[in-house]
């Protein structure tokens, strides 16, 4: 039967299951466990299918958000995961690590008169529904257009810029410095965010879709750009990220014990640290972490350090609540699990015993000033304020930046100050004929979408550049 | 995979291999070196290339067995394949005409810098290597290091081959000769390498040493492998492994090398009696 608008707007948001924070305080399991059908139909019943719908444009790929969701509605579910796939190769992942409530949601009508379609678990259902009852569609393969594309970086750029340019007809293949594909969707986010089972899912269907993948392939190392163009490329994407860790620069940041982000999450995640000694790669279980930063990073290697025993799990940033850059929904599972936030704190320096280990961490009380460039409040130190936490670990996550390697290493490729990759907006064109470039390099760390949509945008300027 | 092609044991817990990397092999320069991971749950471990031949497309390693993984590795036999090999990584050592050089190597530093004294003989220079080791049965490489240099020096801890003593020792008494050096380079233990150091510093010797930190990724991306040298932190993995060995801060990387003793006890325990070490799971603790 079907339901008026009225009726549509009467339904509350419909609330994502979760596993109880006590318990998952504890273990690397996902967090939340997805909506069930009828969860899934009812939340899908809440969009209203506008005529000129407002959610679109806040999606980077451009999903035809209303036309899934109406599946769902039906109970079309496979047909929806498809809906998404004609705009999103990995929709799996960004249902889970998007942050809707700033992209699509935002603009979605309902946000004003109370909440939002909850557009982002919808597409994690769609896609979850489609991989567990094992009926991932390929789509045919289309006639080979005799190019071949070298795609440097596995990261949600690479990957979906791969996808896409296989569905055009080319022969890609993407060069993968680590041991595993994924960029920071496998060395980065754990496994009770995103599953690697999930990932693995969906780095398979780029596979499918007739992308070749070569792991432990360092470019500028082993073949320069310039050698892969020589060697028989038409066009180069260089998707490598913005892996480059940055430090403080404050006394004894080297102290054992002091991790980079990108250190400590990388062997958690991809080295699977949290199951040592079944696995090999240790990795130092603190007992009162100190994690600096307040961004998506941050909450990771705080929750993670939690998991790992930690019995304090502090995060330390030097600005307020409110200037927290993580997604709300991370600061608030955080909370819930128990980590404390150390709020308007800066580091001043780490302090270490005569065996060179990490036992405290003096910092300075900050108050908020007048807003400063990025308009936020411009944190200030008080005036002898300086007071010491203890802690055996401290996990600095405070921004990386962008790994020079390509860049050094191909002559001609312009960089912006910061080392980022400049690049022709609308197309993703590199100062290099026949190089293109996207997501985090070209941006500095942003997010998984924003990298696939440079991914999507590059792949259709690559195209007709192969094909005029 | 990366197809082990010949296996030679060079001495009780020293393997050499030769393993199939055609496309590493190509690019491969003295002083670079791969990081490696045997298996699904192995950790990833730096190697230096200790010889690379293009034409056959394979790459040899020096592997000297001192924990979990590399025991894992001299385990590993001809016809096996190593799961992941990602290479060349690192800065290319600094060749070229200085003179009178010595290289030192001492353990598998002697594999590391037998490329780097056959390229400096190469470009005319006068090679005088030190090599060695606790007792004569652990020395390695001993006619390729002879083929390589202009002159070969040997020293062991306990007086069975050649000069008793250090490599330093060795290295004094040539100073004493009045051999006149222009440029030192040494590859080995962090004791070794630090009293090499010590000897040269006043007398103005130019000593480049190859550090070996903890490492994960190898290329810039974890900040594992850093070391400081000359006030400033610096990516042993990207910017060396090779440095000026009278900037090093020698009391950080040996603190740092030690970060995961107790964890690397218990996998090195586990390894070798896997039945009996299960109950201790969960002791990862560093400290
Ligand atoms: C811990 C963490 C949590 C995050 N959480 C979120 C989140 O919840 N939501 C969100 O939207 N965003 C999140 N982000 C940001 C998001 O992950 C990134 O913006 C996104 O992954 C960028 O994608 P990319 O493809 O540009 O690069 P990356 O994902 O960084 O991938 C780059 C890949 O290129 C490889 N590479 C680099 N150099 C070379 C080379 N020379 N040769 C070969 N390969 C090379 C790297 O090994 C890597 O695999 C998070 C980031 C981090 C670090
Ligand atoms: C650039 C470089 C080149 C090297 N070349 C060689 C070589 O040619 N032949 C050789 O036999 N060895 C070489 N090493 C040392 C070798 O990497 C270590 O011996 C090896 O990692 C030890 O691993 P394990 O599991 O067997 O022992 P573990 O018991 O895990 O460790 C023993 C000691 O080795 C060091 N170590 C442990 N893990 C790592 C790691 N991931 N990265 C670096 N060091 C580690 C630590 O100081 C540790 O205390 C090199 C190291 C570096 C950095
Ligand atoms: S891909 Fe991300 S931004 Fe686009 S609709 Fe899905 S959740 Fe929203
Ligand atoms: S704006 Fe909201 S209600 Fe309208 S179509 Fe999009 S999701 Fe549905
Ligand atoms: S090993 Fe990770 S940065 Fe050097």
């Amino acid at each position: 039967m079907p339901i008026d608008t009225k009726e549509r707007l009467k339904i509350p948001r419909q609330k994502m299951p979760e596993q109880d924070p006590r318990a998952r305080a504890t273990n690397f399991e996902q967090v939340n466990y997805g909506f069930t059908l009828e969860l899934a139909q009812l939340e899908a019943s809440r969009c209203i299918q506008c005529k000129k719908p407002t959610c679109i444009p806040g999606c980077p790929v451009g999903i035809d958000i209303p036309g899934f969701i109406k599946l769902i509605e039906v109970g079309d579910f496979i047909g929806a995961a498809r809906k998404l796939k004609e705009k999103n190769c990995l929709p799996a992942i960004c249902g889970r690590v998007c942050p809707q409530e700033i992209q699509c949601e935002t603009p979605c009508v309902l946000s004003k008169k109370g909440r939002s379609v909850a557009i982002g678990h919808l597409e994690r259902f769609a896609a979850d529904y489609e991989r567990e009852q094992g009926e991932v569609l390929i789509p045919p393969r289309p006639k080979p257009s005799g190019k071949m594309v070298a795609v440097v970086g596995s990261g949600p750029a690479g990957l979906t810029a791969a996808g896409e340019l296989a569905k055009m007809g080319h022969e890609v293949t993407i060069f993968e410095a680590l041991h595993k594909p994924g960029g920071v969707l496998i060395y980065g986010i754990p496994e009770f965010r995103l599953p690697k089972a999930v990932l693995m899912a969906e780095v398979d269907y780029v596979r499918q879709l007739g992308a070749e993948i070569e792991c432990n392939a360092v470019i500028g190392k082993r073949e320069t750009v310039d050698e892969l163009l020589a060697s028989g490329y038409d066009a180069i994407f260089l998707g490598t990220g913005a892996g480059l860790p940055n430090f403080m620069g404050i006394p004894g940041e080297n102290l054992n014990g002091v991790y980079s982000a990108n250190e400590f999450l990388t062997r958690s995640n991809l080295m699977k640290a949290y199951l040592f000694p079944e696995y090999d790669t240790p990795i130092v279980r603190g007992k009162n972490v100190a994690v600096i930063g307040g961004g998506d990073t941050a909450m990771d290697a705080v929750r993670t350090a939690k998991r790992l025993g930690a019995k304090n799990a502090y995060i330390v940033y030097r600005r307020s609540r409110e200037e927290m850059p993580a997604r709300d929904e991370e600061i608030h599972h955080a909370e819930e699990e128990g980590i404390e936030f150390r709020l308007l704190t800066l580091p001043k320096r780490i302090l270490g015993n005569d065996t060179g280990w990490v036992v405290g961490m003096e910092c300075l009380q900050m108050k908020l000033g007048e807003p400063d460039e990025s308009g936020r409040r411009r944190p200030i130190p008080i005036e002898d304020s300086e007071f010491v936490i203890e802690v055996d670990t401290v996990v600095v996550a405070i921004g990386t930046g962008a790994n020079p390697l390509v860049p050094r290493t191909t002559p001609g490729l312009e960089t912006n100050k910061w080392g980022n990759i400049l690049v022709d907006e609308a197309t993703g064109q590199t100062s290099r004929r026949g190089v293109f470039a996207g997501g985090d390099i070209v941006r500095g760390g942003a997010t998984v979408i924003l990298a696939m949509g440079d991914g999507q945008r590059a792949a259709r300027a690559i195209n007709e550049y192969l094909r005029s | 995979m990366n197809l082990i092609l010949e296996k030679r044991e060079l001495a009780p817990q020293a393997c050499l291999f030769v393993v199939k990397a055609p496309r590493i092999a190509r690019k491969a320069r003295p002083g670079q070196f791969i990081i490696l991971r045997p298996d699904e749950r192995g950790e990833r471990i730096p190697l230096t290339i200790a010889d690379s031949n293009p034409e056959r497309g394979t790459i040899t390693l020096v592997v000297q067995e001192v924990g979990k993984t590399t025991a894992r590795l001299g385990r590993m036999q001809k016809g096996e394949s190593i799961l992941d090999l990602v290479g060349p990584l690192g800065q290319p050592s600094h060749l070229e005409k200085f003179g009178t050089v010595v290289c030192l190597g001492g353990g598998f530093g002697i594999a590391a810098i037998h490329p780097i004294a056959k390229a400096l003989r190469e470009l005319g220079n006068w090679v005088i290597s030190i090599i060695g080791a606790r007792k004569k049965e652990l020395l390695i490489m001993e006619e390729e290091m002879r083929l390589a240099s202009s002159r070969l020096l040997i020293a062991t801890d306990d007086g069975s081959y050649g000069r008793p003593g250090f490599v330093t020792d060795a290295f004094k008494d040539l100073l004493e000769e009045g051999i006149q050096t222009d440029y030192c380079i040494a590859i080995g233990p962090v004791p070794m390498m630090r009293a090499v150091c010590k000897i040269t510093e006043p007398l103005e010797i130019k000593t480049v040493v190859s550090l070996n930190p903890i490492m994960v990724d190898g290329t810039g991306m974890c900040g594992a492998c850093r070391v400081t040298v000359g006030g400033k932190t610096r990516f042993a993995c990207v910017d060396g492994p090779d440095f000026d060995g009278h900037q090093v801060n020698w009391d950080e990387l040996v603190k740092r090398q030690g970060i995961y003793l107790e964890a690397e006890k218990l996998a090195m325990e586990m390894f070798l009696h896997p039945e009996g070490a299960c109950h201790r799971r969960g002791e990862g603790d560093a400290h």
